[in-house]
């Protein structure tokens, strides 16, 4: 059991990599396990900031700062439950089995990016949500549809803080409500909207205490910290998969990157602030409590080190080797037959990208 | 051309950005109703900068970051608007402006209809829109007829710096709601000079960019550089088009236009969005119903394909380039 309340924050390991509590023997792999995944997309995440810098994808949306509570998320997710993310979910992704080629793919300016493997979890999950928010109904929807079959499935839909000042937000929480939807809203509080600060969103004292006027149940995890978020996800995820109702699990995090790549974040925020985040991050937070209690080691972390690289350098290679997609692409995934009156459009297409020519 | 609101004394060198920076810092000095508000717009200056300075010159009462709600910034400009205020508020991408439908259509373009002039709703909503520059999905729309059919809202397209300037100064001067629809392509295409103390331009006449007798090319928005780019390809062919500059699509100069083709017998029309229910359409059908007798060859439409603007990496081969406007242009005189 854990502490569940909208007002204090739930933790498992202090900033310095102690244990408040720790966990029992069986409970190991899975943060190491865990831990692996967060290494891996941090070192992601740094290449793909650079892949953009040098012109190789677009504006790019990092992830230096979730990577525990997404971590968690992928972790505690069971292959037939659906997730339906918002833009800062590369390691939930990565668990649902969307290859890390296709997340660049996707920030290199490709649809195709968001075609997600037929044989993986994330098959049915839909594709990153950029319109601020609008993810969050539509992820009442697919509880609706999971409720109504009666699956024993649970629903995630990830947000970040801002969004939680669209009307969106408080429709889903307030429909999650009323329907008993097997819904779990995870809001990524970062503290940040681009330049805008948390409490310019919201007087409430929480996120999570929304929840209540909703009339489900709403708590505070600390998103740094990767058993907390297990602890979280794995009650929340598996009271709705058993017919409980809808949770909102407000993740205390710090976006610890600039907003996106075209975004300089030393405009509006602090440099200590920036700093004392970075005291709090998940990464060396978890190696230190898996170091501290002889779960891990520097051979093993030189070694799982090298090995992302290769990962990451594998997937980034498979990337670039892409070749591009045929610009009548554009056309033939509108309608699931292409009507007749765009035929025309598509021929003069063709013949003005690829010369007459078949590419 | 521009040049007779324009006093050279005065006329100081910016690009578009700088230009709805200007015009915005001039309204707010002018009329302390105008207010500004906005996504990180105070703070942050906006995302491209354009409301940068405002909050240091006029505080965070008149310039107002919102938490992030589209429609909630339409329905408080529409309040704000009815009890005297000049919002103006700034919407991030056109991508994001959807949620403001319902203030807009439902009340924005018609509260001065409802209650027979009694409120009225002077509010302007700006927007960057059209795609390349390589931006992330849904920023890159060009979705402007949609809001060009809803009747009450004026919708204003600027393709200059001084034209920047002088219709957003006349937008947010305007008694009616103004949608301003900036061209993001070409926000910082080039310095030219911008009286700002010239004349406000008006919200109902065409531009005329260039005479001709040939042809009329007919475009808004950053597209007019494509078009431009056209009229100088055609002229090396001998052939003399005339640039028309539609900058207002509501209410629209039909006059200008009807005058354009009776010069030269023959229209291609430019735009961004799809083809298909643009607001090209719009204008083909002014032609054909008020200009028929003067059309020497079909009226073309060189447009972007019938869907959404594709994700960057498509987003060129979707985006009508000078080759296919040089094209119609010449099929017209064929004909
Ligand atoms: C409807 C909508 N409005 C505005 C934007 C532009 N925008 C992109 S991200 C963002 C801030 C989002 O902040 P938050 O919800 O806290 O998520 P974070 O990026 O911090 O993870 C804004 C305003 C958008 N994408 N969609
Ligand atoms: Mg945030």
């Amino acid at each position: 059991m854990f502490t569940r309340t909208p007002y204090e924050c739930h933790t498992r390991l202090a900033v310095d990599g102690q244990w408040h509590a720790r966990p029992g023997d069986d409970r190991w792999a899975r943060l190491i396990e865990g831990y692996r995944t967060m290494a891996l997309i941090r070192q992601f995440d740094k290449k793909a900031v650079n892949l953009q810098r040098t012109g190789k994808l677009g504006t790019y949306a990092s992830c230096l700062g979730a990577e525990a509570l997404t971590t968690a998320a992928g972790q505690t997710l069971q292959p037939d439950d659906y997730f339906v993310p918002y833009y800062r979910d590369q390691a939930t992704q990565y668990l649902r089995g969307v290859r890390l080629e296709q997340i660049l793919q996707y920030w290199g300016g490709d649809e195709r990016g968001n075609d997600f493997p037929a044989d993986a979890p994330a098959v049915r999950d839909l594709p990153n949500c950029v319109p601020i928010g609008t993810q969050l109904t539509q992820a009442a929807g697919v509880a609706t549809k999971a409720k109504q079959r009666h699956e024993h499935t649970a629903v995630l839909v990830t947000c970040g803080d801002g969004a939680t000042s669209r009307g969106d937000f408080h429709e889903t929480l307030n429909v999650a409500g009323v329907w008993q939807l097997p819904l779990i809203v995870l809001v990524n509080n970062n503290q940040w909207a681009i330049s805008v600060p948390r409490r310019l969103q919201t007087a409430s004292r929480t996120i999570a205490q929304k929840a209540e006027a909703a009339g489900i149940e709403g708590f505070q995890v600390d998103g740094n910290d990767l058993p907390a978020m297990l602890d979280a996800l794995d009650y929340a995820l598996d009271r709705a998969r058993h017919g409980k109702g809808a949770i909102l699990i407000e993740a205390m995090s710090y976006r610890l990157s600039d907003h996106t790549t075209a975004d300089d974040a030393s405009r509006y925020r602090k440099a200590s602030d920036l700093h004392a985040a970075w005291q709090r991050e998940p990464v060396a937070r978890l190696r230190q409590a898996l170091v501290e209690a002889g779960h891990w080691d520097g051979d093993q972390e030189k070694a799982w080190l090298e090995h992302c690289q290769r990962q990451v350098d594998e997937a980034i290679d498979s990337y670039l080797a892409t070749p591009p997609a045929p610009a009548t692409d554009m056309l033939d995934y509108l309608y699931a037959n292409l009507p007749p009156a765009l035929l025309a459009q598509r021929a003069q297409l063709e013949q003005r990208t690829t010369g007459g020519h078949h590419a | 051309m521009l040049s007779t609101h324009q006093q050279p004394d005065t006329a100081i060198p910016m690009n578009m950005v700088e230009a709805v920076n200007q015009a915005l810092h001039d309204a707010m000095a002018a009329d302390e109703d105008v207010v500004v508000l906005g996504e990180d717009i105070a703070t942050n200056g906006g995302v491209f900068r354009a409301t940068e300075g405002l909050k240091e010159a006029f505080g965070i009462r008149r310039v107002m970051d919102t938490p992030l709600a589209e429609n909630l910034i339409a329905g408080l400009s529409v309040g704000m608007a009815t009890q005297g205020l000049r919002p103006v508020a700034e919407i991030q991408f056109m991508g994001f402006i959807y949620a403001t439908l319902e203030q807009l259509i439902s009340h924005a373009a018609r509260m001065r209809n409802r209650t027979r002039g009694r409120l009225s709703c002077p509010l302007v909503i700006r927007a960057p829109f059209g795609g390349g520059i390589h931006a992330p999905e849904h920023h890159s729309e060009s979705t402007e007829a949609l809001f060009a059919q809803i009747p009450g809202l004026r919708v204003v397209i600027p393709s200059s710096p001084a034209r920047t300037y002088g219709l957003l100064r006349a937008a947010i001067d305007c008694p009616d709601p103004v949608l301003f629809l900036e061209p993001k392509r070409i926000y910082r295409l080039q310095r030219l000079p911008v009286a700002r103390h010239g004349d406000p331009l008006p919200l109902d006449r065409c531009f005329t960019l260039r005479a001709g007798t040939d042809v009329s090319l007919i475009s808004w928005g950053a597209m007019i550089h494509e078009t431009l780019a056209a009229a100088d390809e055609l002229k090396n062919d001998g052939i003399s088009a005339e640039v028309i500059d539609v900058a207002t699509l509501n209410p629209l100069d039909r006059e200008t236009l009807i005058a354009t083709i009776t010069k030269t017998g023959r229209a291609v029309i430019v735009h961004e969005a799809p083809g298909h229910g643009g607001f090209g359409g719009e204008i083909a059908a002014t032609l054909a119903s008020d200009a028929l007798l003067h059309l020497r060859a079909p009226v073309e439409r060189v447009t972007g394909y019938d869907c959404p603007m594709p994700y960057f990496a498509l987003e060129q081969q979707c985006m009508p380039g000078t080759d296919r406007i040089v094209a119609a242009a010449k099929r017209t005189l064929e004909y």
